[in-house]
């Protein structure tokens, strides 16, 4: 088998929830998101480790799983890994079955499920230090003999605390190579059976204090109340938008300035060519217009993590379930759904771990309406030109309410799009919920790190690529062909982005666009962002003189209408772009149709929306 | 299903003790229903396990955290349904 070449294959298998990924992560370096509620691991996540004694191994990263009796697609892929069901995945070699040492009577169901399938396997006693700390005693070896299997200690979230588990990899280990044996869903004696296994073994090798539940339970009793919890829940999230834009002013100046500067010193130290228009009105000013957006995205990302890492997810989950049922989905969507205002792939990928398929369908066709990351450059830049930066009742900054306006306003329409569809569909069978809600911890500061880390490593990595390329294109387009000769407007108004822009200006002048606008979403289409500095270069280029960098603010200011720039705001709300979207859509649905009705139903409300928005504010501004 | 001195879940009052007294019934269909009910035995609502309602939703107390065993699980009416339980004497509290 090539299998040899690369290594053993080690499949890390095991609830949610048990600190699984964490592991994953200490093993081999990876900087993936590191989180405590179901569902974070979605993907097929796959490193590469070899132990002090030269032994490598390639590690899958399952999704968490309850039991192999799959719920959820999930589960599904994980019992399909496990039992070799997959084509292009050969079954693990070997399994390290993740069980959270503070919950073994939960954990270890599975371990006894996945024994039977005789493939070689090693039990990580996860989240040890807890456990010691709580004053449960686990009598290891009798543990292991009562197993049948190697069982180590581990502590994914301290730097060496895997250590016991590599030791135990370095040694000979019982792998037999041979298929696991077949597997048939397990009835109700089986797991009854199972269940009382579970509890004798606990009772001959685990003694543990009564649970201490009474600090959970007094939070709880608070963040779970109908009334106070909804404060909370209320509250955090106005905090968060909150912060997004008043902690993120200071770096945000001093990007811009530092910005501004590198075009200056290029543009002096460079004679006047074709290619310092490039360098200085392409890229320096089209990438650095969204660059800029960097510690806003930092933060609400810093938020997102930190609720995911202390537990309070699964509950906001809960709180909003009996509000998620009044349009036929449950709790269980609202954390794909929060994921989706970082962005709406990861958030389409998360909403495998709802096991009603209508829920799962109509939780991945609401989650572009969550405001995600890539808007906020566009919100930012408008609230910021538009909105006046004044206090509101003493403590609220205007700028953050509109901006909390627009999220309440893409989560609206998210419910009554959901709505429309449960009644399309009609009614069905009523949709589970049973969520896990983990005891609470304090996020943990190097995880926290680590994620916003790979955060800003994506941003960059979109920033260096598929948006510098854009910016490229962008600058090409609107710079040949030149103005002729003697020409009084700018130049960009002759070019192919201008020629462009006009056309679409016919179809979005009745919404307000002029045409740098209509210019400026056709790169939006591949990223929204983009649209940002596109506008930049549209603006940069039309401008006269050499003063490009950092004008943008007060151009759009003085140049758009206040119905323009509300229109453009009531656009982005829907904003029928994004094609990695629609591409992952295509992926998890199996089907052209749900993209296809994605794209059309957001374009149809985009315009919609727009077209209102900018017939009333004249109206209302009296133009 | 016995239910001589049980009520479901559902019905257990917010705060009180209560102990798991049926077990869903063997069944070789496998419904919906029947994977719902076979998915709370395998996280631990089996005969014999205590269980508390720490918190309730509004109105009508619908979903439900309920503590099971050494962790807590948020419930849907309906599911809660499936589980038959027996409060535990009013003196214990």
């Amino acid at each position: 088998m090539s299998a040899a070449t690369e290594g053993l294959r080690l499949a890390l298998l095991g609830n949610p929830n048990c600190g699984k990924t964490a592991l994953f992560n200490l093993l081999t370096g990876s900087r993936q998101k590191v989180a405590n509620y179901p569902g974070v691991t979605v993907d097929r996540k796959e490193g590469q480790f070899t132990t002090a004694a030269g032994k490598s191994f390639r590690v899958l990263d399952l999704p968490g799983a309850y039991s192999l009796n799959a719920l959820s697609i999930d589960e599904e892929i994980t019992r399909d890994v496990i039992l070799g069901r997959l084509d292009a995945e050969p079954p693990p070699e070997l399994i390290v079955c993740v069980s959270d040492a503070t919950n073994l009577k939960l954990n270890l169901r599975l371990v006894l499920e996945v024994r039977r399938l005789g493939v070689p396997m090693i039990l990580a006693l996860n989240m040890t230090d807890l456990a010691k700390r709580r004053g449960i005693v686990i009598d290891v070896p009798a543990l292991a003999r009562e197993l049948g299997m190697p069982v180590v200690s581990t502590i994914a979230i301290k730097g060496g605390g895997a250590d016991e588990l590599i030791r135990q990899l370095d040694t000979p280990l019982a792998v037999t190579g041979s298929p696991p044996a077949s597997w048939l869903p397990p009835d109700v004696t089986d797991v009854g059976a199972t269940q009382r296994e579970v509890r004798r073994i606990l009772a001959a090798t685990v003694s543990q204090p009564a649970v201490d539940t009474r600090r959970d339970e007094r939070i709880d009793r608070v963040v779970l109340h109908p009334v106070w919890g909804m404060l909370i829940l209320a509250g955090t999230l106005f905090l968060m938008f909150q912060a997004v834009f008043s902690w993120a002013s200071l770096p945000m100046e001093l990007i811009k300035d530092g910005i501004a500067a590198i075009g200056e010193t290029v543009g002096e130290r460079m004679p006047d060519t074709i290619l310092r228009s490039l360098l200085v009105d392409g890229i320096i000013a089209g990438v650095g217009s969204v660059l800029v957006f960097l510690p806003q995205i930092l933060i609400l990302f810093l938020f997102i993590l930190a609720l995911e890492d202390s537990g309070y997810l699964p509950r906001a989950a809960f709180l909003l379930d009996r509000l998620m049922g009044t349009v036929g989905l449950s709790g269980r969507s609202f954390i794909p759904l929060l994921s989706s205002f970082a962005c709406a792939i990861p958030g389409i990928m998360a909403a495998r771990t709802i096991s009603s398929w209508r829920d799962r369908l109509t939780t991945i066709m609401i989650a572009p309406l969550m405001t995600c990351s890539a808007r906020l450059p566009v919100y930012a830049l408008i609230i910021a030109a538009f909105i006046p930066e004044t206090t509101v009742a003493g403590v609220f900054n205007l700028q953050g309410l509109v901006l909390f306006g627009l999220y309440v306003g893409g989560v609206a329409s998210a419910m009554a799009v959901a709505g429309v569809l449960r009644l399309a569909a009609g009614k069905g069978v009523q949709s589970p919920l049973m969520l896990e809600l983990p005891s609470y911890r304090w996020p943990h500061g190097r995880s926290l790190l680590l994620g916003l880390l790979e955060r800003a490593r994506i941003f960059l990595r979109r920033v260096g690529g598929i948006i510098l390329s854009l910016m490229i294109v962008l600058w090409f387009l609107s710079t040949f062909p030149a103005a002729p000769a003697g020409a009084s407007g700018p130049a960009i108004q002759y070019s192919y982005a201008g020629m462009l822009g006009r056309a679409l200006e016919v179809v979005l002048a009745p919404i307000g666009f002029n045409w740098q606008i209509s210019i400026a979403l056709v790169p939006g289409m591949a990223a929204r962002e983009v649209a940002v500095g596109a506008l930049g270069t549209v603006y940069a280029l039309s401008a006269a003189g050499d003063d490009v960098a950092d004008q943008l603010l007060p151009m759009l200011a003085a140049s758009w209408s206040l119905p323009t720039a509300f229109a453009l705001l009531a656009w982005y709300v829907f904003s029928p772009q994004c094609l990695s979207t629609l591409a992952v859509v295509r992926r998890e649905t199996n089907s052209w149709r749900y993209p296809v009705l994605m794209a059309a139903y957001l374009f149809a409300l985009a315009y919609a929306a727009a077209f209102v928005t900018y017939r009333v504010a004249l109206l209302l501004t009296g133009g | 299903m016995t239910t001589t001195g049980s009520m479901t879940l559902f019905e257990l009052p917010m705060g009180q003790e209560g102990t798991v007294s049926g077990a869903p019934g063997a069944s070789d269909e496998r419904t919906e229903e029947q994977e719902i009910a076979l998915r709370l035995f395998e996280i631990g609502f089996i005969p014999g396990e205590r269980v508390r309602v720490v918190a309730r939703g509004y109105p009508g107390g619908d979903p439900l955290a309920v503590r099971v065993g050494d962790t807590m699980f948020a419930l849907r009416r309906f599911e809660a349904e499936r589980v038959l339980v027996t409060p535990a004497c009013e003196a214990a509290r």
